[in-house]
């Protein structure tokens, strides 16, 4: 199960992020001024489990102004907002599960990713680990929280709360393969309409991190929205720093004993002492 | 108030037409990245990287750990393990004053780095949630068994040793202490690459590598330091491979980084890593052609040296810190890695 949030239909009302924070009781985490367009909580983090991202840019809506469907300002071009709720990618290759020494984060029964917190210690090793920049240590908590994709809603068969709460069904919910064939048709129909910039994004189960239970359309580059646009599962790479840590370790243990060896003893050594 | 006054001829006194102000999200109206390199006026090496990014904010989740912790645990961790080894080969080749100094060297350096662990979670009681399971997947959890199996071996080495109880249970320990020594030092480099960080992560081959140095470098430079030089021949020698292995990775890794390599140049990071060659070369030439005749020398250069491992191991854990604050060295290198797979079939 998990999300596909169509980017396209968001107005940007954030009722994702306040139902999100409602049910889940995550505390308010600063009211701040950031120039950022109308965003006011600026990114995921420990406190914010859905972003909406708004983003102002000096094109047009449409990369066919002239077929009159999509009304343009005049010939700048215009400008268009992109907005967008983000939120945890739930993984199929999660990196902050492979990472966490405790076993506190763990798959659920449905293919999500969820921290308990309290068997998080607080070692911090998750956050720099997710590829995404998802997961945060909570101040003066120190413990690490995120999405929880509502696993206690979906235990009674309930949607989770920021898709209940959406009013264009930019967030929905579902089993994956069921999201993925409705996103790519929705693709084909924007392009129909002219918006060639429409993608899906995190889809594909195989990409860097196995597909993300939480995917998206956009309509620009993922960069553009804050999302890396080429992630992969640190531990991916895993055997392989062993192996290198392994020769380093081997190196360190091989070299001292051989500068030992052709020292020799003290006593015999020719290089063994000055005095 | 308005100040605009409508009369026969029209509206006079209106505002001018402005352009709305379009924020700076997406690609920016330069059709840059937010930061620019080159502030103080100095040649850019590389051109600007070009790149989107969401108002410059990171993309990643920036590590929470202190450096003085966290990087503190890995130089710490690094004088322990490589320490542990001088000592056995100090041992066993009839240099007991100098094994002596690196056994209780290597308790306290391990002791202080389990500490400075225990500081950056919070509650001690939490040192021992790591060790509610054992998983391969986590180098964090593989560590701590490591250092659980490595710090009571070193503990009776250097117990045992001072107290001269039980000799050849002695033996054993500063043998076990010996042998996991160089996983000890090792390991810490892969718990800083298993992570999204561009700086750490893109050098996992090497970092081991400027870690293993960087540790033979601190161990011998404590050698040095305390022990008499008559007995620290070998110690020299292995402050200078330890030196040259050292900077020798350290090149090769930036060579690898590419474009991320600016972390370990530019910033705090370069700062400290240029701080760390210096000191380990003048440590390391010092220590090696004076330490034998003069024990000022001697303690002078192996100051030095472990200056010079705590500055590479600092400027490492900055170098990545810098690396997950600018969205820069995230986007550009995974746009690369996409041009080049896409240019790969054709
Ligand atoms: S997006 Fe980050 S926090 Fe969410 S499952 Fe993936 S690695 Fe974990
Ligand atoms: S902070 Fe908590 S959830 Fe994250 S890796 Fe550490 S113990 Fe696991």
């Amino acid at each position: 199960m998990g999300f596909f949030t169509d980017t396209s239909v968001c107005i940007g009302c954030k009722a994702c992020e306040v139902a999100c924070k409602e049910w889940n009781a995550v505390p308010e985490d600063g009211l701040e001024f950031t120039g950022m367009s109308y965003d006011n909580t600026q990114g995921l983090g420990a406190d914010t489990w859905r972003h909406v991202a708004f983003i102002e840019q000096d094109r047009p809506v449409s990369t066919r102004p002239d077929d009159g469907t999509v009304p343009s300002a005049d010939g700048n071009g215009g400008m268009r907002w992109l907005m967008a709720s983000d939120v945890c990618k739930h993984c199929t290759h999660a990196a902050c599960l492979d990472v966490c020494p405790t076993g506190s984060l763990f798959r659920t029964e449905f293919g999500t990713v969820v921290v308990q917190e309290d068997i998080c210690n607080g070692c911090g090793y998750c956050i720099p680990a997710c590829p995404y920049g998802v997961i945060d240590q909570r101040k003066g908590d120190g413990r690490a929280w995120k999405c929880t994709l509502c696993y206690d809603r979906l235990g009674v068969g309930m949607e989770p709360a920021c898709a209940k709460a959406c009013p264009t069904d930019s967030i929905q919910y579902g089993p994956l393969d069921e999201l993925r064939e409705r996103a790519a048709m929705r693709v084909d129909q924007l392009h129909d309409m002219g918006v060639e910039d429409a993608r899906l994004y995190g889809h594909d189960p195989e990409d860097g991190v196995g597909g993300d239970g939480a995917f998206f359309l956009l309509l620009d580059e993922p960069e553009v929205y804050g999302l890396p646009p080429d992630p992969v599962v640190t531990t991916r790479d895993l055997p392989s720093m062993w192996r290198h840590a392994g020769a380093a370790a081997a190196a360190l243990a091989g070299g001292l004993a051989a500068v030992f060896a052709a020292h020799g003893l003290r006593d015999h050594g020719l290089r063994g002492g000055t005095r | 108030m308005s100040t605009s006054d409508v009369g026969r001829e029209g509206v006079r006194g209106a505002r001018p037409d402005r352009e709305a102000m379009i924020g700076q999200g997406g690609h920016p109206p330069d059709g840059r990245g937010g930061r620019r390199r080159g502030r103080r006026g100095e040649k850019a090496m590389v051109p600007d990287a070009e790149f989107g990014s969401y108002y410059g904010k990171p993309i990643l989740n920036p590590p929470v750990w202190k450096a003085a912790d966290i990087a503190g645990y890995f130089f710490l961790g690094g004088l322990a393990g490589a320490g542990s080894v001088l000592a056995a080969g100090s041992q066993l080749t009839g240099r007991p004053a100098a094994a002596r100094a690196l056994k209780i060297s290597s308790l306290a350096a391990i002791s202080g780095s389990t500490a400075a662990l225990i500081h950056d979670l919070g509650r001690p009681g939490r040192f021992y949630n790591m060790l509610r399971v054992m998983k391969p997947t986590s180098p964090m959890s593989m560590g701590s068994w490591l250092l659980a199996a490595y710090g009571p071996a070193a503990g009776a080495a250097a117990v045992l040793d001072v107290t001269g109880l039980f000799p050849r249970l002695g033996r054993a320990a500063t043998a076990g202490a010996a042998v996991l020594g160089p996983g000890v030092a090792a390991y810490t480099a892969v718990l800083a690459a298993d992570t999204a960080v561009p700086a750490w992560h893109e050098g996992y081959r090497e970092l081991p590598f400027v870690f293993v140095g960087s540790a033979a470098v601190a161990a011998s430079g404590m050698a040095l330091a305390a022990a008499p030089p008559r007995e620290t021949a070998p110690m020299r020698t292995a402050a200078l491979c330890g030196a040259a292995l050292e900077l020798g990775a350290t090149k090769l890794m930036e060579r690898r980084l590419g474009l991320v390599a600016e972390n370990y140049r530019e910033g705090t990071g370069g700062r400290l890593m240029r701080a760390a060659r210096a000191l380990t070369v003048a440590g390391a030439a010092g220590g090696a052609l004076l330490g034998g005749q003069s024990r000022t020398a001697a303690v002078l250069g192996g100051a030095a040296l472990l200056a010079g491992s705590a500055c590479t191991r600092f400027g490492v854990f900055h170098a990545g810190i810098r690396s997950a604050e600018d969205p820069k060295y995230t986007v550009v290198p995974q746009r690369e890695r996409i041009r080049a797979r896409e240019a790969e079939p054709a």
